[in-house]
């Protein structure tokens, strides 16, 4: 009996290692591969047209006294640090306004997702009209509403980032979504209970809201922040990186090393520093996520 | 008393609304700015203040836009590509995740971490070996690269899938086998017609992403009969001088048009694709 019964698992091993057998090769063909020839690559001079030359850490030595790399990772960041907390933070007080049992939460909840549906090339086309500093519609409505004559967003070397950041607000609906669902899931118990012991809308907001959205909270964090460091088509077909590279955004500088220079090396480099990057802060936030975010499970232990 | 707290809760519901409708305007007048932009005449567009509705409606912005590229065959070029992706992660997908939600084995979970960590890769890091595998296999300039690595799953879609399938009680499976079925038989007559909506959500986000990408078909697409719709136009900027921007909002409008239809049409399965990845993840 034991022997027929291992003889299934070793037969039932086999299968699952057959299903999956697609990703394994992609595993191999797509990311692992290519990672380690990355890696190799960025020790090199390589053209694409002759073959790669080691040069050793030439490639990195380079990197730190390129200016245009310390740009970019400025103008990243910059990006990054204001377009993802910021994001988070709308995108939670609307869920929280949708979340008030209101009438017609389908309709808003559609309305707040239409930006997401529409998305690459034809949302840079659109907003680099509304940015128009002549004819666009956000001078206009500045000037009408406010007595404010807007910059010149895209063509100013001081806006171009906030212009994006502001653009980046357009397609939060995807995290309204996730945060309404999180908020419908929290039990009304909790604020049932807390109201017993008096607590007003602020500090159930504090003690129970955030508490119970803090995993949600880190998973969107995460995803914003590997998200914000990939920004590219935004950069491409509206700015090309200017004024003056104060849109240099570091995968559009890893695309013009890799595609128009053909600096296969030098991309390869900082496509690793990127990487690196992007690691870093991921484990800093997990690593950090026990002081703030709150596990249910945790607790009953 | 009472009825001071009942005014209270109305007024509080007053600014709920207020502040909902006000967001879902500033939401919307790009939207609407994008739709009365394509409909107006070349001189309108330049107007200021500008008409919020024109005075004459210019459909033919559409024809005009669509007939100074061949638009008819990058919508063919971009459809083509669209669906054999679509198909391609739809089979390649759940056939992965039933191995993970479904099949014992050894060193399982310590896979199933790789795969999520995968997500977390950034693809420039391998864009540049993938690129040159390409070239090496001459398939720089067909749509070869933008379709065949579809073909082998994608760690957020078997995440997705296999959360589906961990739903479906085991003991659906046991008595299958019982009756005689195999591991193939329990994927295909099982599991995939239990978990349509599952995998509606994993073609309808192949199918935007696919859609709407940008950076592949830039980097892998060269002959102007080949581009896909999103290249093209970024390429119809340059080509106008910038200046017409009535035919780039229509031009816009049709690129967006499908997407916009799917949506409408299969919102649900969006919603829970969304908050699926979100709540679980």
């Amino acid at each position: 009996m034991r022997t027929n019964i291992s003889a299934i698992s070793k037969k039932e091993e086999r299968y699952f290692y057959l299903f999956i057998s697609p990703w394994i090769i992609g595993f191999l063909i797509f990311i692992i591969g290519p990672i380690i020839a990355s890696l190799y690559f960025s020790f090199c001079n390589y053209d694409v047209v002759t073959p790669p030359v080691w040069t050793g850490l030439q490639n990195y030595k380079k990197l730190f006294s390129d200016p245009l790399f310390w740009r970019a990772l400025k103008v990243t960041s910059y990006y990054s640090l204001l377009s993802v907390p910021l994001g988070i933070i709308l995108s939670l007080i609307i869920a929280i306004l949708l979340n008030q049992k209101i009438r017609g939460l389908v309709w808003f909840r559609t309305i707040y997702y239409v930006p997401s549906v529409i998305s690459g090339v034809a949302v840079s086309l659109l907003w680099m009209w509304i940015f128009n500093p002549e004819f666009g519609i956000l001078n206009f409505l500045l000037w009408k509403l406010f007595r404010i004559h807007g910059p010149a967003w895209l063509m100013s070397e001081e806006w171009v980032i906030p212009a994006l950041i502001i653009m980046s607000f357009w397609g939060i609906g995807g995290d309204i979504v996730i945060y309404l669902a999180g908020l419908q899931g929290i039990p009304t118990e909790l604020y049932e209970a807390a109201e017993i012991d008096g607590a007003n809308s602020w500090k159930k907001f504090i003690n129970i809201t955030i508490p119970m959205m803090s995993p949600i909270l880190l998973f969107t964090l995460v995803m914003g922040i590997i998200g914000s460091f990939q920004v590219f088509t935004q950069a491409y077909v509206m700015t090309r990186g200017g004024p003056h590279y104060a849109s240099l955004f570091y995968v559009l500088y890893i695309y013009q090393n890799a595609f128009q220079f053909f600096n296969m090396g030098y991309a390869s480099a900082l496509s690793w520093i990127l990487f690196i990057i992007i690691l870093l802060l991921t484990l800093l936030i997990f690593k950090s996520s026990p002081l703030w975010v709150y596990y249910e499970s945790t607790r009953e232990r | 008393m009472l009825g001071s707290k009942k005014k209270e809760e109305i007024l509080i519901k007053t600014i709920v609304y207020m502040l909902l409708i006000i967001s879902s305007i500033i939401i919307l007048i790009p939207v609407f700015w994008m739709l009365s932009t394509a409909i107006k005449e070349d001189s309108e567009v330049y107007l200021f203040p500008p008409e919020w509705i024109p005075k004459k409606i210019y459909l033919s912005n559409f024809s005009r836009a669509l007939t100074f590229l061949p638009f008819g065959r990058y919508f063919i070029n971009t459809s083509l590509i669209t669906f054999l992706s679509v198909i391609g992660q739809l089979i390649s997908s759940s056939l992965v995740a039933f191995g993970f939600a479904r099949l014992r084995a050894r060193g399982k979970d310590l896979l199933f971490m790789l795969v999520l960590s995968t997500m977390m890769i950034p693809s420039q890091i391998t864009m540049i070996p993938i690129f040159i595998l390409f070239k090496l296999l001459n398939w720089v300039d067909t749509f070869k690269p933008l379709i065949v690595p579809n073909f082998f799953g994608g760690a957020f879609f078997i995440f997705l899938l296999r959360q589906f399938y961990m739903t479906i009680p085991i003991e659906l499976d046991d008595a299958a086998k019982i009756d005689g079925c195999s591991y193939f038989g329990i994927y295909t007559k099982i599991i995939l017609p239990l978990t349509k909506p599952a995998l509606a959500t994993v073609a309808i986000f192949t199918f935007m992403w696919t859609w709407n990408d940008f950076m592949g078909p830039l980097i892998y697409l060269n002959s102007r009969e080949k581009l896909t719709l999103s290249l093209a136009l970024s390429r119809f900027t340059g080509m106008y001088g910038m200046t017409a921007w009535n035919l780039l909002m229509a031009a816009s409008i049709v690129v967006a048009l499908p997407c916009f239809v799917l949506f409408f049409f299969a919102q649900k399965y969006f919603i829970q694709g969304i908050v699926i990845t979100g709540l679980k993840g």
